[in-house]
């Protein structure tokens, strides 16, 4: 349990780290993609083979005790949320985010034809 | 006679990180029950889940006047450390785990695309709105557009642009709106948008950008989505950040002149 724990953490650290020095380096004071990196270590780390049978045992039971934890921190995330005075700061704020939201969604089925296309493309290519 | 109530009270003050572990627990419980036998399945248990810890935190908000939602009630402090940013980063790492690389290759260059796509949108839409709501100078119009990209971009481009604290918390409110449709509209949307396939969701995340409003979205759809939406939006508040205060403003500035 401990070992898929502390590779989590690892994983977690090293990623925001990565985040941290990508944006200092883009003259932001913040954490750029961060969990994004700390992600794809640990995709590296569980995709190989090499790496995932040098794992000790008991690391994958630590891993799937996180990802089972994550809805109940997600459902504890929303419970913390400022909905409140979001709400009553007035209808500005709350059309704004609508209407992003809407917006957003409108465009998730054009960017998956284009995402589509691309596929067939490149598969078009290899043959 | 000892004061049962402050006893109780106190003890779940202390034991808060815990508290917060059963009353999480409650609430699954609940939304399961309303899941299966209310809506006969038709709405995803977690969904339920995400709308009552919602609820909650409208209640926690009203009474307390914080900014924590339900996490302010002194014995419920410990959602907040659960439901906390850390631990939601931690979480959703995790959920990495049972990802595939080959799958997030196939995404490639759309995945990218749509993170521009998605801060340029979100920004163009909030502008217009406080644009038509009364907002004239591009100051204001450009952080409540900064804010309904995610909360965290408006005040860090109305801080550098120089933005009333007035605008500020409007475009944190717009913000936290943006996350909170997210994560209530997405399990009602995602046929109708084709979300699907790791593909399709990486490209939902670039286009939607709040990891809370992404990844709680896509746990209520198909929780083996996560990991690729999450993907995705990480990167989003970043160029969000970058895009506002510089390009962005300097485009409303000569739209509005």
């Amino acid at each position: 349990m401990i070992y898929g724990t502390a590779l989590l953490a690892a994983c977690m650290l090293c990623g925001s780290y990565m985040g941290n020095i990508l944006g200092a380096l883009l003259g932001l004071n913040s954490d750029v993609g961060g969990v994004g990196f700390a992600m794809l270590l640990l995709l590296l780390v569980t995709n190989s083979k090499k790496l995932s049978e040098k794992l000790p045992k008991g690391t994958s039971e630590g891993l799937n005790f996180w990802s089972g934890m994550f809805l109940p921190i997600i459902i504890a995330m929303s419970a913390g949320q400022n909905v409140y005075s979001a709400i009553s700061s007035g209808a500005l704020a709350v059309v704004a985010g609508l209407a992003a939201t809407v917006l957003a969604f409108i465009l998730v089925p054009v960017l998956g034809l284009m995402s589509k296309k691309n596929t067939v493309d490149n598969a078009g290519e290899e043959e | 006679m000892p004061d049962f109530v402050k006893i109780l009270v106190d003890l779940l003050s202390s034991n808060s990180l815990v508290t917060a572990f059963l009353v999480v627990g409650i609430i699954s419980l609940f939304a399961n029950f309303v899941s299966a036998k209310i809506t006969r399945g038709r709405i995803h248990a977690s969904a339920i889940a995400i709308f009552v810890g919602l609820i909650l935190a409208y209640i926690g908000g009203s009474i307390t006047g914080g900014t924590k939602g339900f996490s302010d009630i002194g014995m419920f402090a410990g959602i907040a450390i659960l439901g906390g940013s850390s631990l939601r980063d931690y979480a959703i790492i995790a959920t990495a785990n049972g990802a595939k690389f080959s799958e997030i290759k196939k995404c490639g260059f759309v995945g990218i695309f749509s993170l521009f796509v998605g801060v340029i949108a979100s920004f163009v839409a909030g502008g217009v709105v406080a644009y038509i709501m009364g907002y004239r100078d591009a100051v204001s119009v450009a952080t409540i557009a900064a804010g309904t990209v995610t909360f965290v971009v408006g005040p860090v481009t109305g801080t550098a642009i120089g933005a009333t604290s007035e605008v500020i918390t409007i475009s944190i409110a717009a913000g936290v709106i943006k996350s909170v449709a997210v994560m209530m509209l997405t399990p009602f949307f995602a046929k109708r948008i084709g979300l699907k396939t790791p593909q399709s969701a990486m490209i939902f995340g670039g286009l939607m950008g709040t990891t809370s409003g992404t990844s709680a979205g896509l746990a209520a759809t198909d929780p083996k989505l996560v990991p690729y939406g999450a993907m995705t939006a990480t990167f989003y508040t970043g160029l969000g950040c970058l895009l506002c205060p510089s390009v962005l403003y300097a485009i409303t500035k000569l739209i509005l002149g």
